[in-house]
């Protein structure tokens, strides 16, 4: 399996290993940073991330450990792409089902279609137990690189 | 039929949802349109037949005609076959 639509979503920069986040907020601001670090996103952008778990809940931990922070589509966003940080220490959202979350991913789009193909791989290498694995498991972000 | 997907902001969990839940509904041998949409246009959405949505999304979408099917892990594609055919088949 390879994911090349991955491999330009996840621009330099926006990738990161074992951070330590303090809670859910800063999980999420975690993935945000990596955004904006990888010129994706102005800082507004991670702001509007945080206020969706403040609106909507953490409906966004989509499976055990992993988590698909986003805000929509608005001017904070230069371009389309994602980022990623795994968690030294797992964080609690909140969400009886899939906490507590180990794996952040950042998504940003300026629209409502161009990223479908990204989703469509990104769907494909979280639905996979051998990625999945090495995503969680990363001592550095090469290893998270090299199966994209 | 129609169903719709839904989550807060119809651009990321959403659409996840939809791609699954067409690989599943095509296992099934189900024919069903699949829209991602976000809470907004969800609510004022009276034409589909059922919505999939998280757990924690349910409690905004009260009030609805339609059946609500939750899902809690969207990768797992035995939970979301198993969850449809209960309610389509």
């Amino acid at each position: 399996m390879s994911f090349p639509k991955l491999a330009e979503a996840f621009a330099e920069n926006s990738i990161r290993v074992l951070a330590a986040a303090l809670d859910r907020e800063h999980a999420i601001e975690l993935a945000g940073d990596l955004l904006v670090a990888s010129g994706r996103v102005t800082p507004d952008y991670t702001t509007e991330m945080v206020e969706v778990l403040d609106t909507h809940g953490p409906y966004f931990v989509i499976a055990p450990a992993m988590a698909l922070a986003h805000a929509k589509p608005s001017d904070s966003v230069l371009s389309t792409g994602l980022s990623l940080v795994t968690l030294a220490e797992p964080i609690v959202f909140g969400n009886a089902a899939n906490d507590p979350v180990k794996l952040v991913i950042g998504l940003c789009a300026t629209d409502h279609d161009a990223h479908i193909e990204i989703l469509a791989e990104l769907s494909n290498l979280l639905s996979n137990n051998e990625t999945v694995n090495i995503l969680l498991n990363a001592r550095d972000t090469e290893q998270i690189r090299s199966i994209f | 039929m129609k169903i719709i997907a839904v989550c807060g902001m119809g651009i990321g969990t959403s659409v996840l949802l939809k791609m699954n839940a067409e690989k599943v509904l095509t296992q099934l041998g189900i024919e069903a349109t699949v829209e991602a949409t976000d809470m907004k246009t969800a609510r004022e959405s009276t034409d589909a037949e059922l919505i999939l949505t998280t757990p924690d999304l349910v409690q905004l979408l009260t009030g609805l005609k339609s059946e609500i099917i939750t899902i809690e892990h969207f990768f797992d594609l035995e939970e979301i076959a198993r969850k449809l055919s209960a309610s389509l088949l």
